[in-house]
Order: structure tokens, then sequence, then C-alpha cells
């Protein structure tokens, strides 16, 4: 018995121990998109600064590091969020501020505040990429190709499951642009009781033949079995899906709803000054270009878009899969971080009741 | 269960469905779970049968999605691999390090529930235990009460106790769920103990330590032991608490594949299955052995 | 013999003793109190330890359902520093009665208390705590706290200016509500209830109402895995009870091995055999029962959640049907037969009724597992095929109404606890038999 306590104590000691070394842990969307972040931030990182990066995976970061924050056990040093979260949980006093002037100039000396698009920096968090929602199909399993936000509604033209993502977030909109919205009075129609009983009712039109994911993983791997015929999806997973991994998947851009991640450090975090170092690192010019050669997401500051080039392949140019390029923002609707701000929480909880109904 | 030589041509037809129908349902039981040991072995990324496959062309079968789980995590996957890879692979890749956190809570869970489990359960099969059926209600619970309160409640408590995201409370948590097994199995071996044995070792002089070792324990051993190995497996399938209570570096096989199932049942999901269903069989056929040596030992033939 | 003992008890009539003089009354007491002592304190330890790991969480869940403190304290996050707020709009509320119509004054207490709010950043929690009893509130808090700083009285007006809501009577009960860290209104919202202005209780918008919709379905669901497990299980134990041992023996496995497998495990292979593109679809589509494009859709939905979890809990079912059925004796039922009853009569009037104590049982344990599941509904049961642990768990890790969660989690921790005692009534706990 006491050998067996000593074992217990060493098992747990030496599990303590390995916690002091400088480390940082980042919490990220997994798959395709942390894999991006691993191979453009997170090696280059422990290389020159000595400091361990541990990667944990979740399916939106912000929900886990605001329950840690209020359960008061944090383990988390920089997460991953959207806009409208990162704003909210600033909002509600469970992130560290951030000090805009550690980031670092682009290399032609443009200071950060005017190197990152609008936006981009906000007071407790620095954007890494522009991204976003867009649907795709498997062009196996649909012989005539949806082209319009309308077709991934109309199940009776293109038979076939949806997968669409179990959040109101982007599903509300969608459903207003099929529905003939157009993009610019998407949030002003949402604001209203009737405009929310408008998406639902869209939405109502094809329940039944819906398959919800959560994780971003999901889209593509729903798409490539035939599970779903057409998916809601984050753009860069399509992309690497069917750029890396040779799946017969094509992206629809019409309707396609542009957000930022932005990196957060929230309250109580463990390494808050490895976690500062992170970030200060991770959104440089030079790192923000490496990873949209990873996966076909837009830097969050100018100076990155002349030094982003092609996929890591080395055939495929990068420009045209960007949610950004010219072409791809004919219907295009930028998330209003503000609605979802106000709107979330009573929006999702409409959701669910639906969901369930 | 032989049908008599009388019965009518009614009874033997009614005799043979009944005997399919018994077929058909054992095969609904077993198949699922043997299923995925073939499948485990498919090429192709795909959880349904090749061509290939089904003609037993040996290149639609493969051990790449065994490969991957050593590989996926690790560093340098394509080095040569000698002694280096596998350092590699021991250090870095994720199945080997959610096996290792599985096995560390799985063995010291285990010991706290088997210990303590052990202890109570001679004392509830005492006849003069005070209070037994309300105290062994609540020693059972843990089983009964849905795993999603029982994490709910330690979130909370954790949370203010500061026993979140630490081994020590995904241990506790795991021997509190094991220890109803240990309970189960050890009182069942201590149904008809005869209480004299111990009663004519005090007699002759032995101290309770020693009646307890060489009188109880050889007798309760088998017992024991399967109910280590429930508490053990109830420790290393668990998954709810190790997601409500745990830090998310702290991963163990069953996280490591409820990550895996939403994102992607690629066949590599399968190789783990296949590779717990080969450890059930051979805990299965521990806990038979053992329960029948148990029933020997303490004269109980079966029937 | 009978003599020499009425000889002895007529010759001693003082008390029996023992040895040293004590009456031997007190020292059977005395030792079988030792006895008992010494039988209590082997539990004890395994006792106080479920007391920390079991009990104390449960009961700090219970307090949660109950206790919400974000419209009366804030904690920071670091410092651990507590402070009150929302202080002068709760004064307000204790020197007037519910149902008085708020002044001048109650709304500048708000402003007093917004700037608070936003010096401490808790606007979010504060409107987090309102929100959780009246939908949309949570945005009130946060816009109106960012201009609270610059408002001039009349303040009134400079709300309403704001947003008309401040106006809305149900937002001021709601306030008056949280006012108190204590509330039963978890509870209330956990069974789809609601307060009104006035304090009284009602049921919620339509488009809202959701947990007494998912309790139902729990229960059904369960019922009809119950039902499912019980007409598998049935045919089957009765094999196992009646062939010879070797054979039963053999038998077993395929009911004791799921029971070893991993639940996820199970789960996984559930999938593999349902997904559309899975085995089972396959298999039709390749015998050409199906055509490829009506594939059908067996994962996902009610119907996952079905199937994989009477596979899962079918073993619960026959190992107590079994034990039942195994010591019931043959000539019984031969008796019948050979007093001219049919086959069928025999086994309803002789050989079901014995059975009857192991199908209570098997239900039981089956139905008390079912209701609380929760790994495999959230695996394959899409949408609808969701029970009520699925929503716990979705209030714990996604919307964090941790309140709501514990709430829910109480009344099912009720009901199960329900059925338990009762379990333990009619079967008792140690019958409960693994393998």
């Amino acid at each position: 018995m006491k050998t067996k306590t000593i074992l217990l104590a060493t098992a747990l000691t030496s599990a303590a121990f390995a916690a002091q070394a400088a480390e940082v842990t980042v919490m990220s969307w997994g798959g395709a998109y942390t894999k991006s972040q691993v191979e453009a931030y997170h090696k280059p990182f422990q290389e020159q600064m000595g400091i361990t990066v541990n990667s944990v995976d979740s399916d939106n970061p912000a929900t886990p590091i605001k329950a840690q924050v209020e359960a008061g056990n944090v383990t988390v040093d920089v997460a991953d969020v959207e806009f409208s979260d990162a704003v909210r949980l600033c909002d509600e006093g469970l992130l560290m501020e951030i000090d805009h002037s550690m980031l670092p100039a682009a290399p032609d000396g443009t200071s950060a505040a005017d190197d990152f698009i609008e936006g981009a920096l906000q007071d407790c968090a620095v954007a890494n990429i522009v991204w976003s929602t867009v649907f795709a199909y498997n062009t196996e399993n649909n012989p005539t190709a949806p082209d319009s936000i309308d077709d991934f509604f109309n199940t009776a033209d293109f038979p076939g499951k949806r997968g669409l993502r179990k959040s109101a977030k982007a599903t509300l909109e969608m459903a207003l642009m099929a529905d003939g919205v157009p993009a610019a009075d998407v949030y002003s129609i949402l604001e209203t009781e009737e405009g929310v009983d408008r998406a639902f009712a869209k939405l109502d039109t094809i329940k039944d033949d819906i398959v919800w994911w959560e994780a971003g993983a999901q889209p593509p791997q729903l798409l490539a079995d035939g599970e779903v015929a057409m998916s809601t999806a984050y753009n860069g997973r399509i992309f690497n899906a069917a750029v890396a991994e040779n799946q017969p998947l094509e992206v629809v851009w019409d309707g396609q709803i542009l957000d930022f991640d932005l990196f957060v450090v929230p309250k109580g975090a463990p390494n808050v000054e490895e976690a500062m170092k992170f970030i200060a690192f991770s959104t440089d010019t030079q790192r923000l270009a490496d990873q949209a050669s990873w996966i076909s997401y837009g830097p969050a500051r100018k100076s990155s878009g002349a030094l982003v080039g092609k996929f890591m392949d080395g055939e495929t140019d990068m420009a045209p899969h960007m949610p950004t390029a010219e072409a791809n923002l004919g219907n295009a609707l930028v998330n209003n971080f503000e609605f979802w701000v106000d709107n979330d929480a009573e929006l999702n909880e409409r959701f669910n009741a639906w969901l369930a109904q | 269960m032989a049908l008599p030589k009388h019965a009518s041509l009614l009874e033997r037809i009614w005799h043979k469905t009944y005997l399919v129908i018994c077929g058909l349902i054992f095969l609904f039981l077993i198949s699922p779970i043997l299923i995925v040991i073939p499948l485990s072995f498919n090429a192709e990324p795909y959880f349904t049968f090749t061509e290939k496959m089904l003609s037993f062309d040996p290149t639609g079968f493969s051990t790449r999605w065994y490969d991957l789980l050593l590989t996926f995590g690790m560093t340098e996957p394509d080095a040569p691999r000698d002694g280096s890879w596998w350092a590699d692979a021991w250090a870095n890749s994720n199945w080997i390090g959610a096996a290792k956190n599985s096995v560390i809570i799985g063995f010291f869970s285990t010991l706290l529930a088997t210990v303590l489990g052990t202890l109570a359960a001679l004392g509830l099969s005492r006849p003069e235990m005070p209070f037994r059926r309300a105290i062994m209600a609540i020693l059972i619970s843990p089983m009964i009460v849905p795993i999603i309160i029982t994490a709910t409640g330690l979130f909370f408590f954790y949370s203010k106790t500061g026993l979140a995201n630490s081994y020590l409370g995904i241990i506790m948590a795991h021997a509190t769920l094991g220890i109803p097994f240990v309970i189960i199995t050890v009182t069942a071996t201590l149904v008809g103990f005869d209480h004299s044995l111990t009663r004519a070792a005090a007699n002759l002089g032995a101290t309770p330590t020693k009646t307890f070792f060489t009188i109880i324990m050889p007798l309760i051993l088998p017992g024991v032991i399967s109910g280590a190995l429930f508490a053990f497996v109830t420790s290393f399938d668990e998954v709810v608490v190790v997601l409500f209570v745990a830090a998310h570096d702290q991963q163990t096989i069953p996280r490591q594949m409820w990550n895996g199932i939403r994102e992607q049942i690629s066949p590599a999901i399968l190789s783990v299955a296949t590779i717990l269903v080969i450890i059930s069989i051979a805990l299965l056929t521990t806990v038979e052995v053992l329960r029948r040596r148990g029933e020997r030992l303490r004269g109980i033939s079966p029937q | 013999m009978a003599d020499a003992t009425a000889d002895i008890i007529q010759s001693q009539p003082q008390k029996l003793t023992t040895k040293d003089g004590k009456p031997l009354k007190a020292a059977l007491a005395a030792s079988q109190s030792r006895a008992k002592r010494k039988a209590f304190f082997l539990v004890l330890p395994l006792l106080a330890f479920m007391v920390l790991t079991f009990v104390m969480p449960i009961v700090q869940m219970l307090h949660q359902s109950v206790y919400n403190p974000g419209f009366t304290i804030h904690e920071d996050v670091i410092s651990k520093e507590q402070t009150p707020i929302m202080v002068n709009l709760r004064d307000w509320f204790d020197e007037n009665p519910r149902g008085t119509e708020p002044d001048e004054t109650a709304y500048a207490a708000i402003v007093q208390d917004l700037i608070v709010l936003r010096e401490l950043r808790a606007q979010g929690q504060a409107g987090t705590r309102i929100n959780y009893e009246r939908s949309g509130s949570r945005s009130l808090f946060t816009k109106s706290a960012r201009r609270a700083p610059r408002m001039e009285a009349p303040f009134k007006q400079a709300l309403l200016e704001i947003d008309e809501e401040w106006g809305d009577p149900e937002l001021w009960a709601a306030m008056r509500d949280a006012s108190s860290a204590y509330t039963p209104n978890f509870y209330l919202a956990a069974i789809d209830l609601t307060r009104t202005d006035d304090g009284s209780v009602e049921r919620v918008n339509e488009n809202r109402a959701l947990y007494v919709n998912l309790f139902q379905r729990t229960l059904f669901l369960s019922v009809l895995i119950t039902f499912l497990t019980f007409v598998l299980a049935y045919p089957i134990a009765h094999l196992l009870a009646t062939l010879p041992l070797r054979y039963s023996n053999l038998l077993m496995i395929f009911v004791l091995l799921p029971f070893w497998t991993s639940l996820l495990v199970r789960t996984t292979s559930w999938m593999v055999l349902l997904q559309s593109q899975g085995v089972l679809n396959d298999a039709m589509v390749g015998t050409g029962i199906l055509a490829d494009e009506n594939r059908i859709q067996m994962m996902y939905n009610q119907t996952g959640t079905i199937v994989a979890m009477t596979h899962i809990l079918l073993p619960f079912m026959v190992l107590p049907l079994y034990s039942v059925m195994r010591p019931i004796n043959p000539s019984y039922v031969r008796a019948a037969r050979s007093l001219g009853a049919t086959s069928w009569t025999a086994f309803r009037r002789i050989y079901f009724p014995q059975t009857v104590p192991g199908i209570g049982a098997g239900a039981l344990l089956v139905f008390i597992l079912a209701v609380g599941y929760y790994i495999t509904p959230a695996l394959v049961g899409g949408a609808d095929g969701q029970l009520i642990s699925n929503l716990i768990a979705f209030h714990m890790q996604k919307s964090l109404n941790w309140s709501l969660a514990a709430a829910l989690a109480s009344i099912l921790l009720a009901g199960i606890l329900i059925l338990y005692w009762l379990y333990d009534r009619l079967i008792g706990i140690d019958n409960l038999k693994l393998g």
C-alpha cells in the first residue's frame, strides 16, 4: 500500500512538474484549420522562442473558455474565436485586454494599427484571418451543379440531405437570403420578430432533410461520404478536402457570410506572458501570409496579402479560393457582429426549441 | 430443450421458427461488435465493405489505420522506423498518449475502488451490520444515477474545490463509478460465506489480520479480482466525467474516440474499436474463469 | 433434560451473569454493539469517500439549481473578490412591494447600478441572469451599461430612449425575482413555465416550449426501448435457461461480450451499420432490395437512438430473466401438458407467471438506465433522437445556463431515485448480478 501511495504521488507530481516548463496552450477549431496554425504559427514559435505550444481543439472555443472563466479553472492561454464572441466575451469581462502596441509593424514600417484591416483590432482581441461560411456540394452526387443559395433550400430540384451547422448564427442569415432577401437587408429584417419567423419558416421547408454538424471537420467528411448532398461549411475546410485530399467537392460562393477569427486571452489564463508573445508572433506579416498557404483563409493584415502565393502543393494559386477574392464577393454578407453580440443568446434559445419540436 | 417425440407437426414448425428467431437475436447482439474487426483492415477510407474486400482480394486489406494510430501526432512520422522513431511515437503519438492516461487513471481508480469496496463489502456481509439496506443502496447508486448527473455535480464541486483539471479528481470520480461493481461482486462471493471459519481461526489464536489474509482473502479473491476488472473497464470506458472535469490536454482513449467519432469515423476509429473488442474478450474470459473458480472454491457447483 | 433446565432456572432466580459478573443481557448487547461498530467501521472509509466524491457533488448541484447570484454578486475572476451589485435597485425593491409602478427613483437606481456594472464589467453577467427569465434582456443591459455614465436626469426618460423595454412590467418582475439569489424559477423554466409581471405562473410561449416535450419523449423512448429489449430478451433467455449448461455457457458469451465491450465501440459499430453509405444500406442496395437513391435514413434520427440503445441495453434484460428462468422446474409445464393444456396455455398459465419477477427486475433496470442515457443519443440521435440528458449537457457545455441544467438534472434525479427505491423494494438491490 505504501509503495503504491508513493507511486501515486510521483505520478501526480510528475504531471505537475511537466506543467512548469515554459508553455502556452492554444485552443482552436481542430482539423485542417488547426493544422494550418500549427504549421504557420506553433512550430516556428516553438523553435524561435523555446516555448512549447500545446494545441487543443474545440467545436467553438468561445464556449469552453467562457465556461472555464466562469467556473474559475482556466487552462487555456490563447483561444481562437469568432468576431461577435470576442466582443461579447470582452464586454462580459471574461478576457484580458490586449495592448496593441506590442504588435509588430509591417515590414515597410506601417504600424500595426494601420496595417490590420478595419475591425481586426479589438480591445481584447487580435484577428488573424478572414473566413467565410459557404455551402459546398459533392460533384458526384449532384447531377446539376447548384449555383445559388436558393438551390441549397430547393430539395425538389436538388434532392439529397443538407448539412447545416447546429447554431443560429449564419443559418438564419442563409435562410433569409435563400428566401430572397438581399444581403444588405438581412440584418435589418432579422432584427424584427417577423424576420426571425420568416427565417425559421424557410428552414422548416427542409427541416426533415437536415443533418446537423458541430465540428468544422464534419462537413467535408459528410460530403465525401455521401451522407449529405450539400452542406454549409467553413470555406477553408472544403478547399483542403478538395485540393489536398482530392475529394470531389466544390464551393458555392453565392450567399457566403464573411467573418473574422480572432485570438483572445481568457482572464485567469495560467501563462499570460507567453500568450501575449504568441499572439504578437503569430499575427506578424509573414506568419499570417504563411498560414494562407496552408488553408484558404485571408490574412487580417494588408501587408500579408502580397506575400500569399501558392498552396503547399506548389501548384494551386490561393487567390481565387480566398473568400475575399473579387469574383467571390458577388452576393456576400459581412457578418454583423453587433447583431450577434446582442441577439446570440435569444436566437440560439429559439433555435434549440425549434430543433427539438 | 429437445422436443419430445410425440410433438405435433405444428409444434415442430414452431420450435424450428423459435430457434431461428433466437439465432437472429444472437446475431443482432454480436454482429455489431464483430463487424468492426474486418472493416478496420479496409484499405480504403470507407466504413463499408469494398468489392475487393468481399472477393478476399489481399490488396483490399491493409493495416494502414493501425499504423495511423501510431503516427497520428508524431513529429516525424515518415522517418525510418528505428529506435528514435519509436521514441517519437511513444512520446508524441496522440493515441499512445491517450492510452497512457487511460491506463494511469484506470489503475489508480481501480486500486482505490477495490480496496475501499472490498473492505466495505466485508462489513456489509456481516449479519450485524446496521442500516445494511440503506447503506448498500447508497453505495450502489453511482451505477444507477445517470452519468450526466454525476458529471454535472462533479463539475460544480470540483470547480469550487480546485480538483478540476487534475488527475486526482478524475481518479476519485472514476473510483466512485467503479465501487458499485466491486461491492456487488465481492458481496456475491461472500454469500454463503461460513463465518464459523473466521471464528475458528480466532479461536486458534490467529490475529484478525492473519485471519483476513489466510482465510478470508483466498476465498473472496476471485470476486475481488472480477470486481477490480469491472472497475477498471468502467474507468477505461468512461468519457462523460472526463469531458466535464478534465483539462483539455488530459486525453483518454474514450475521449479521443469521442472526438474522432464526432468529426469523422475514419477506419482509424475502427482499429481502436477492434483493439478494445479484443481487450474485452480477454477480460470476459478472465472473469468467467474466475467466477467458476470462485464457485468451486466455495463449494457451489453449477447446476 | 427439560426438568434439569427448570431446576437451574428455579435454583438461580437472580439474573444470568457472565463470569466477571456482568449481566448476560448487557454483555450480549455490548458484544453485539461492538460487532456492529466493527462492521460499520469497515464500511466507514468508503462511505466517507463517497460522501466526498458523490453525495457532496450532488448536493452542490441541487444548490446550484435554486441559487444563482448573477444579479446580486460579482466575483472577480482573478482576485476572487466579491462585490455586491444592483445594490440600489435591490434597495428600491425592498422598499416597494411587488406591483409598484417604477418611478424616477427606481430608474435612477438602475442607472447608478449600471455604472457600477460597467466598471466591474459585470453587465453581461447581470444581463444574462435576467435573460434566463426573459429572453432579449441581455443586450438591454450591455447596451444600456455602455451609455449609463453619460446619462442625465430624468433617468426614466433617458433609459426609455435607449430602449422601450425598460418600461416593460415583465422586465421589472424579472429583475425583482432575480434580485434574490435563491429562486425556484429555474425549476419553473425546466417545465416550460414562466412568471408573469404580477408574479403568477404561466406557460411559456409555444415556440420556446421545449422541456416538457423532451421529458415526454425521454419517457416514451425509454418505455419503447424497454419493451423492445423485453421482446428480444425473452426468447433467448428462455433458450439459454433450458439448454444444457455446456451449450448455454457458450451462448452466454454472445450476451456477455456486448456487456463488456466499450459503449463507444458499440455506438461506433451502429454508426457503421446504419449510415446511409453504411453496411446495411449497402447490403440492401447490393442485393437489389433498395434502389441506390432510396437509401434509408436510419441514423441521425430517432431510429438510430432506438436501435442502438436497444442493442446496448439488451444484456441488462437477458441476465435477470435468465437467472429467474434457470431454476424453473420444467415438470410444472410437463404436468400441465399431461393434464391436457395446449403448449400455449401451459406457457401462459404456468411458465410465464413464474418469470414475472425477472421481467420486473429487467424492465425496471433497463428503464432506469435508458432514461439517463447520453452518449448514444448524442452520437446517433440527430435532432429528434435527443433525450433529456443531452439537453442537460447542452446547458452545461454550450449555453452555459448551469442553474437550468442543474434544475433539469435534479428533476431527472428525483425520477430515477423513485424508480431505484421501487427496485430496491421489489427486487432488492443486493440481487443485482453482473454476468
